[in-house]
């Protein structure tokens, strides 16, 4: 990982060629995020993809309920030469949760935004197929925002069978 | 002191069976007492019950691995707990030709429908097991993205376990070859109007 | 001999003419419908495959057949207890699951691991990486037709099984990597057992290869079939093995060394070539390697304590029960509400059987975690299956997929 001022450095080029992309950073027990305004995604992962980090190791979304902007996009990046992680968060608001997709840079983004979008309802514009991937088709609201419930059955027992269903009913 | 002899009641409660069976042994049962004894006897042995013996020991499983579960129910057909002992060995992967649907894993809401056309797609006789927690009820998830197996097809043999020890689910299977030996489960899919569910494709 | 004499006439006298067919002439696509429930593949996968003729052009996976909602529940249970739910996820590396996320977790809390934990769970890491590859080995020479390596890789499968029994009590799911540590210290005749075991593995490995090797069949459909290259690969995400065998020596316990693998020396190996029999190779020679990891540390084994001494995260060893009050009052708290993590964001990657496995712990201060994430690295590599079978026979789309090794509980989670 970068330490903190090698972090601040990566910053620095970033607010250099974009000022109002980086909206924050924070290097917390070893981990270094930037945190980016998400219409600039795909500029700042152009950057650090020239920087070195060209694989994303991870993508996928976070519901930081009940603070606003609510729905977060992180995208796990690494340097296989140097060996080194950095983060990128996203944050969108839940009335427009739009952000641009990543497909075109490593097309291996294409299930795990679709994930996200059937998780938590990201929409990712210029993906090629957003639809859901785990869920069925026809199913409806997002199952990993924090107020979906958690949902569960009452499990069939012969006690309450008739409760349910049985020839008796 | 006199003995007094009475004829036994028409109707077979348990201890009634149990006195007529000792004097049988004792070679004491005589006139309609043995006649009744020998019908019964005979109709326990009908055809019915040789080829109950037959289908049980002759069980074809399909192979539908869903998740943990499946791996150990690989394991019941490897070496160390070998089903091939009792002639269970020859996994079908058309429900066609299959009879005995073993659920091995987690049961999700898109994946149910599947589970009930291929059980529909087997043809009677058909046994269906349900192997380990999470499709017996829904095991260690209780949440919107599981379903009991229970709630849409009819089970006749729950193992449990998170995965099932392999001598767990061979035990399962065994106890259903009791269950399809000996008529016990007789009534039961009446009673759940489990039957006369055959997918038939009409003119095929 | 004379039935056979007219067979041959039979068969000489027929003329046929030879037609080229492929690019430049247009002919029928036909969708068909691989799965969900298929002899041949590894678990729900369902593939809508495009076909000409015999030749694949697209197949696209539909996936979400065993979605479980693993993440959504590790919400609703305080941090211990999400790691039984944790581990199911991908269900042939369960250690591997439990390690990811009890990573993440003690990388928030910035607790230190006892160096004979760490040593324990390399052993038990590598036992399951082995065990994984024994099952992919066998089930893939299933698909293929090698049906007799089935039961040969299901017997060394028993073993490591029994060893993980002695060690935890149970045989798949062990909750056996907790957060700080590992549950327990090992039994004795554990480390008997263990190196009689390693001792006989290479032999076994070796076994392996000879009945693999010979057989022409198996080595025509896996040589040249279904090539990506490293490039393609790396766009697509993928790690693990499947990176390995096109030429990229990218494995996580070496670059990035975590839990003492740096202590053992061990290699990686890497394909040249980047088709199936690569991965086969690849996959096959890290049974050595791993095997040559489980004897160093077993060699190495420092004595002290299996689980870190917090005793706000850990609870107390069960004979303190009876005499200290203060151990009781931790014990109630740890077991009932659990213990609090400081707020923030991990991702913790480890090196599974099938590549980058990480987890993404994001802690709000209270008992519970408020996301757990699960990179799952099969997953991403399904995605690599499309580009791999364009243009090759439905044969090799079995055989690719056998190679790709996808566990759809890591898939679908």
């Amino acid at each position: 990982m970068p330490d903190a001022a090698g972090l601040e450095v990566i910053a620095e080029e970033l607010r250099g060629a974009d000022p109002s992309a980086v909206l924050g950073t924070t290097f917390d027990r070893g981990r270094a995020e930037i945190q980016i305004d998400p219409s600039k995604n795909i500029e700042v992962i152009e950057q650090l993809r020239e920087r070195g980090f060209n694989f994303l190791a991870s993508l996928h979304g976070v519901d930081y309920y009940p603070q606003e902007p609510r729905l977060g996009v992180v995208y796990e990046l690494l340097d296989m030469t140097e060996v080194d992680r950095i983060s990128l968060k996203a944050r969108v608001s839940i009335e427009d949760p739009r952000i641009a997709s990543v497909t075109s840079i490593w097309p291996g983004s294409d299930f795990p935004e679709r994930e996200c979008f059937d998780m938590f309802g990201v929409v990712f514009e210029g993906h090629p197929d957003l639809r859901r991937i785990l869920m069925p088709e026809d199913f409806e609201g997002f199952p990993q925002r924090r107020d979906f419930p958690i949902g569960g059955e009452p499990i069939l027992f012969t006690y309450n069978e008739t409760d349910h269903y049985g020839k008796d009913r | 002191m006199e003995i007094k002899r009475e004829a036994l009641p028409q109707e077979m409660d348990f201890r009634s069976r149990q006195l007529m069976s000792r004097d049988m042994l004792r070679g004491t049962l005589e006139d309609e007492d043995l006649e009744r004894f020998a019908e019964q006897a005979v109709m326990t042995t009908t055809l019915d019950r040789a080829v109950a013996w037959a289908q049980g020991n002759s069980i074809y499983p399909m192979t539908f691995g869903l998740a943990c579960c499946a791996i150990e129910m690989m394991s019941i057909v490897a070496a160390r707990v070998d089903i091939a002992r009792f002639g269970f060995e020859a996994f079908r992967a058309s429900p066609r030709q299959a009879d005995l649907l073993i659920l091995s894993g987690r049961v999700s809401t898109k994946m149910a429908p599947v589970i009930r056309r291929i059980y529909d797609q087997m043809l009677e006789p058909k046994f269906a097991i349900s192997m380990g927690a999470c499709c017996s009820s829904t095991g260690v998830f209780n949440n919107y993205a599981l379903v009991p197996s229970d709630k849409f097809m009819p089970i006749d043999v729950h193992v449990p376990g998170c995965p099932p020890r392999p001598e767990a689910l061979a035990h399962g299977i065994l106890k259903l070859r009791d269950k399809i030996q000996h008529h016990d489960r007789e009534g039961w899919r009446e009673r759940y109007d489990a039957v006369g569910t055959e997918e038939v494709i009409p003119g095929a | 001999m004379s039935a056979l004499g007219d067979y041959r006439k039979r068969e000489e006298s027929i003329s046929y003419s030879v037609e080229s067919a492929g690019m430049g002439e247009t002919h029928e696509l036909l969708s068909l419908n691989i799965g969900p429930h298929h002899p041949a593949t590894h678990g729900v996968l369902r593939l809508i495959a495009t076909l000409e003729g015999e030749v694949v052009r697209d197949i696209k996976p539909i996936i979400g057949y065993v979605h479980t909602g693993i993440e959504k529940t590790a919400e609703q249970k305080s941090y211990w207890k999400a790691i039984p739910v944790v581990e199911r996820m991908d269900y042939l590396s369960y250690y591997f699951n439990a390690m990811a996320y009890c990573g993440a977790v003690e990388t928030l809390l910035g607790l230190q691991i006892p160096p004979r934990a760490q040593y324990l769970r390399v052993i038990h890491l590598e036992l399951n990486r082995i065990m994984s590859h024994l099952v992919w080995l066998g089930t893939s020479a299933l698909d293929l037709g090698a049906m007799s390596m089935f039961w040969y890789c299901f017997r060394e499968r028993e073993t490591i099984l029994d060893l993980f029994e002695m060690s935890s009590g149970q045989r798949m799911h062990t909750r056996y990597i907790q957060i700080g540590g590992v549950f327990e210290d090992i039994p004795p005749g554990f480390a008997a057992k263990l190196q009689k075991f390693v001792d006989g593995m290479p032999a076994r490995a070796d076994q392996y290869a000879d009945l693999l090797e010979k057989n022409q069949i198996l080595l025509s459909r896996l040589r040249d079939s279904c090539i990506l290259d490293e490039q393609t690969l790396l766009g697509l995400n993928v790690t693990g093995p499947l990176l390995r065998a096109a030429g990229n020596p990218w494995d996580l316990r070496k670059a990035a060394p975590y839990s003492s693998y740096d202590h053992f020396d061990f290699k990686i190996p890497v394909g040249s070539v980047g088709d199936n029999y690569d991965r086969y190779r690849v996959r096959h020679a890290e049974l050595y390697e791993s095997t040559k990891i489980i004897d160093q540390a077993l060699k190495g084994l420092p004595e002290g304590p299996t689980i870190a001494d917090d005793r706000k995260v850990v609870l107390p060893p069960r004979h303190e029960l009876a005499t200290s009050m203060e151990a009781l009052i931790h014990h109630f708290k740890l077991v009932t509400e659990g213990f609090r993590v400081p707020e923030g964001e991990a991702y913790y990657p480890i090196e599974s059987p099938r590549g980058e496995l990480g987890c993404f712990v994001r802690s709000d201060g209270s008992a519970k975690p408020a996301r757990v994430h699960m990179r799952d690295p099969s997953f991403v590599n399904l995605q690599s299956t499309a580009p791999m079978v364009k243009d090759s026979y439905i044969a090799d789309l079995i055989a690719t997929l056998a190679m790709v090794d996808p566990v759809l509980g890591g898939v679908d989670r």
